[in-house]
């Protein structure tokens, strides 16, 4: 049965909220009033059943294998949740004075601080709230860099192999999105990229590990044909996952790279957020990052304001605690804020929390188990399912199922059969430059038993397409709804339950 | 602590199948040259009990709003939020699951999505709404884009009058695109109409204003539609949700785009996030909207659930010429607002809204008997109002944590211009005695 909606399950008079009686006079808004609201009337046990029901129609990884390539969805520790729910950070109000914020602002001065030391960059910003959000960010100040070396250059170079949201963040900055093409092993080649690079390129974007899972072998050279031509070079930080205390990104000459925080250093993802995507830049890009900035005071300092960067403070106002730690308004060359506020902060304190608890060893040893995970299933489905860039790969492998085309199946008939296994599916149909590609990331958390499972499905799933095809075309068959009609969706756009 | 499950046996054995004789030589891809030879400089590592203790530390360093009486706004604020909300949004089937990409396995995000979206629409009185932006700053910098896009104009009119921190975050994304924004000046604390109409040239694609403004006071909503509407622009609100319990949507005076803040609605404070963006429209302008947009269907045996639709605007299929570049939203604080609304219902959104404007409206009536402090408000306003102080308002607010109140913004954070100026926010949490202990703290700290 499916569960009816909100809307469907509201009966006039019932009410789930309770306040006290209100003390003060009531006052009336006027010819500006409303006059009433559609809302739905339910009562407590109405709210708590409903939203169940909907939950249990979900997979997530605290039941079973997910192995969504580019997503990184590990297992979460149950103790992010706990310290990110104390209450003196649910509690904090953004705009309070810094004399009662020490502690959050600590926490996020330290997590710059290790985030530098784990890429190996200068300077950080915590602002952007998502993968994609860091990205923007940074191209925004790729932008402010070269104008203010006032150089014009309006071009974004962008692998075939990257994710979408690289060229579509290259165009909301303004830029033109112009893209490379893949070499026969996947990877960037230098050679079209020295034809690609003019003095009207501003910037390459490069995933590493890229989509295929396959770290860019010339990485550093691609670095510095992009430096000789005075052009910068972003890094895609999806996959930090993957080598996380085994090679620091500065290191190969990136200049900046945002780190989808959320997915890496362990917030559950929330059915599709919140994220957090901070970006770590070279000492020549720190002066265009996001207002503001945490900093440790060191001796005297001026903030500045939110609103200019001007300000003396005034004498008349008491400093009680002059306080350590402070937001840096005073970044003339920032590119502007990004955000209402400071970033997406209980993010913040469930990575803290996850980076502490590991320490460099733990993080290094996540890194190795996702590395290996993603090679035993390369190893153990190679034959099974076509593998179109062949060796090792470092946390995520890309198979192709073009092996099944000849009995009438899908990539798509694969996933959805998965699911009748009790499983996520992978990544379908990316990168792009993979025909019917299954993008699959393990990720460290799971076991050999697991991986075994899956990998015991995904066989046993080549062999249905082979001996009952049918099965496949008509799956998934065991879960709460059937294959769904999108393109109906999209024709009658029944995106609002009717008044 | 480890959370990876690998024995010493798991490892030889998996090795053995990759062909491997270590888990080093998985990583022989990368060249030596930039591999780290070193382990990372990093604090030792902790127990789960010793991370608890570091963090509880670090959180006792902080004051908040679960000790002191909460007046502060600006965009946040302390609303109640049941027990129930978190509850819900603590379920691992929800908040451990990825986007809904898989929808036959998603149904629970999706329905809840789709919900959210309809709430959203009831309560703005919009035909639309998306899963989710970052936050109100982020969806009003996205409606920009979507109004040029609309309206194919290049220029912006921004109300002097809206939250200069979304008026920065929509210049810093305008700034790459070249989009030129011009500001309305204000008279008093709201809009100046006859500004507007000069300033409505055929160039403008929209204006945005913010409803009740960040003033608290009430903008002149339906003339500044009748204006932009006639000059051929689009009208593009941000109105806080809470506001809508009490107030006429912004569907009623015929936005175009509406956004809000969604943090009032069951998400705590925390420190400015995460928070939600909450994002609507006309239908008509539904495949300008960024984001994630969730629509019934039927499956293969006619039995309702819901997808993802409209995906070739979005960025994993359109690419550079995608509407919008988010990919992760907020889905989590959206399905927050969701209980969050579900639970308050028809009666009592109304409720919380118009205690919030009683209350508010008490504390600016004492405020206002204390010798030295005027109130900047208009009749009647809504939940939050401006205070001229006789003193440096960021002294009013020192002074007032030590009786056990956080009496407000001070609003030179945001202009050197505004020292003596105080912005104060009433939710329904503030009681009586915590209204009238601030107006004694006033007159005994500054009306001698």
């Amino acid at each position: 049965m499916p569960e009816k909606t909100l809307f469907q399950l509201s009966s006039p008079g019932r009410q789930a909220w309770s306040l006290p009686a209100l003390d003060v006079p009531a006052v009336d808004a006027g010819e500006t009033a409303r006059k009433g609201n559609d809302l739905p009337e339910l009562s407590e046990i109405d709210v708590a059943r409903h939203f169940t029901r909907l939950s249990i129609m979900n997979h997530h990884v605290d039941k079973g294998f997910y192995p969504l390539g580019s997503c990184t969805m590990k297992y979460n520790p149950k103790v992010n949740e706990l310290t990110s729910r104390l209450p003196g950070f649910t509690g904090l109000h953004p705009l309070e004075p810094e004399s009662l914020t020490q502690g959050a602002l600590r926490l996020m001065y330290e997590l710059g601080e290790m985030l530098k030391e784990i890429t190996g960059f200068d300077a950080v910003t915590l602002e952007p709230a998502a993968g994609a959000h860091g990205e923007l960010t940074g191209i925004m100040m790729v932008r402010k860099y070269f104008e203010k070396r006032g150089e014009s250059r309006d071009v974004v170079l962008v692998p075939d192999s990257a994710h979408g949201t690289n060229p579509a963040s290259v165009t909301l900055s303004g830029f033109k999105a112009v893209q490379i093409k893949s070499n026969e092993r996947g990877e960037i080649d230098p050679v079209e990229l020295e034809r690609a690079c003019s003095n009207c390129v501003a910037c390459l974007m490069v995933t590493n590990p890229n989509t295929l899972g396959i770290f860019e072998p010339e990485a550093k050279r691609i670095c510095d044909i992009m430096h000789r031509q005075g052009a910068l070079v972003y890094l895609d930080g999806a996959n930090l996952n993957a080598y996380v205390g085994v090679h620091r990104p500065a290191d190969a000459g990136f200049d900046l790279m945002h780190i989808n925080l959320h997915k890496t250093f362990s917030t559950p993802h929330g059915g599709g957020g919140p994220g957090s995507g901070p970006v770590a830049v070279t000492k020549a890009l720190e002066p265009f990052l996001p207002r503001p900035v945490v900093r440790r005071a060191e001796g005297q300092r001026d903030g500045g304001t939110e609103g200019q960067s001007d300000r003396t403070l005034d004498p008349s106002i008491p400093r009680s605690l002059d306080p350590l730690f402070y937001l840096d308004f005073d970044r003339p060359d920032s590119i502007g804020r990004v955000m209402g506020f400071h970033g997406q902060f209980a993010v913040l304190v469930r990575a803290y929390t996850y980076i502490r608890m590991l320490g460099a060893a733990g993080l290094k040893d996540a890194a190795e188990s996702a590395v290996l995970n993603a090679n035993y299933v390369r190893a153990e489905l190679d034959g099974v399912y076509d593998l179109p860039y062949k060796g090792r790969c470092l946390h995520e492998v890309v198979f192709s199922g073009t092996n099944l085309k000849q009995y009438g199946i899908k990539t798509l008939d694969v996933a959805k059969r998965l699911l009748d296994y009790g499983m996520h599916a992978p990544t379908i149909y990316f990168p792009l430059i993979v025909p019917e590609a299954l993008m699959i990331e393990p990720t460290e958390t799971e076991s050999r038993e697991s991986l075994d499972g899956f990998i015991a499905a995904m066989r046993q799933i080549a062999d249905e397409a082979r001996t009952n095809p049918e099965i496949l075309r008509q799956a998934p068959i065991t879960t709460p709804v059937r294959r769904l009609d999108e393109a109906k969706a999209s024709r009658e756009l029944d995106v609002c339950y009717p008044v | 602590m480890r959370f990876t499950p690998h024995t010493a046996e798991d490892r030889r054995l998996m090795l053995q199948r990759i062909g491997a004789a270590s888990v080093k030589e998985l990583f022989a891809g990368i060249p030596a040259g930039i591999r780290l030879d070193r382990p990372l400089d990093l604090p030792a590592p902790l127990s789960e009990p010793e991370a608890v203790r570091e963090l509880g530390k670090l959180a006792a360093e902080n004051t908040g709003a679960d000790q002191l009486a909460c007046f502060a706004g600006a965009g946040a604020y302390d609303h109640y939020v049941p027990a129930i909300v978190d509850t819900i949004i603590s379920r691992p089937e929800f908040y451990t699951a990825y986007t809904p990409y898989q929808a036959e396995v998603s149904q629970g995000t999706l329905q809840a999505i789709y919900e959210f979206q309809s709430l959203v629409c009831r309560l703005y009185g919009m035909e639309a709404a998306n899963a989710s932006m970052y936050d109100c700053a982020s969806a009003l910098a996205e409606a920009t884009h979507m109004a040029r896009d609309i309206s194919r104009r290049p220029k912006v009119l921004l109300a002097g009058s809206i939250n200069p921190v979304h008026a920065e975050v929509v210049r810093t994304y305008a700034h790459g695109l070249n989009i030129p924004i011009d500001v309305v000046p204000l008279s008093g604390n709201t809009i100046d109409l006859d500004a507007l109409e000069r300033l409505c040239t055929p160039d403008v694609a929209a204006l945005i204003i913010q409803h009740p403004n960040f003033f608290g006071n009430l903008e002149p909503a339906r003339r500044a539609s009748e204006i932009v509407h006639q000059a051929g622009a689009l009208l593009v609100v941000s109105a806080d949700p809470i506001s809508l319990g009490v107030l006429e949507p912004p569907g009623a005076y015929d936005a175009d785009v509406a956004v809000g803040e969604g943090q009032p609605l069951g998400i705590p404070l925390s420190f400015g996030g995460p928070y939600l963006g909450i994002m609507s429209a006309k239908k008509k302008y539904i495949r300008n909207l960024p984001g994630r947009i969730v629509a019934r269907t039927v499956d293969t045996e006619g039995k309702t659930g819901f997808v993802l639709a409209l995906q070739t605007r979005e960025q994993h299929i359109r690419r550079e010429r995608a509407s919008s570049n988010i990919c992760s939203n907020q889905a989590l604080c959206a399905l927050a607002a969701n209980v969050y609304l579900a639970t308050m219902g028809r009666t009592g959104i109304a409720e919380v809204a118009r205690q919030s404007m009683a209350k508010a409206h008490y504390l600016a009536d004492g405020i206002a008997g204390v010798r030295g402090f005027e109130t900047e408000t208009s009749t009647p306003f809504f939940k939050e109002f401006v205070v001229r102080t006789p003193v440096p308002a960021a002294k009013v607010v020192e002074t007032g944590i030590k009786h056990g109140i956080l009496a407000g913004v001070a609003l030179d954070r945001f202009n050197p211009e505004w020292k003596n100026r105080l912005l104060v926010a009433v939710t329904e949490k503030r009681t009586r005695v915590e209204m009238d202990a601030y107006c004694v703290f006033l007159k005994q700290e500054f009306a001698n």
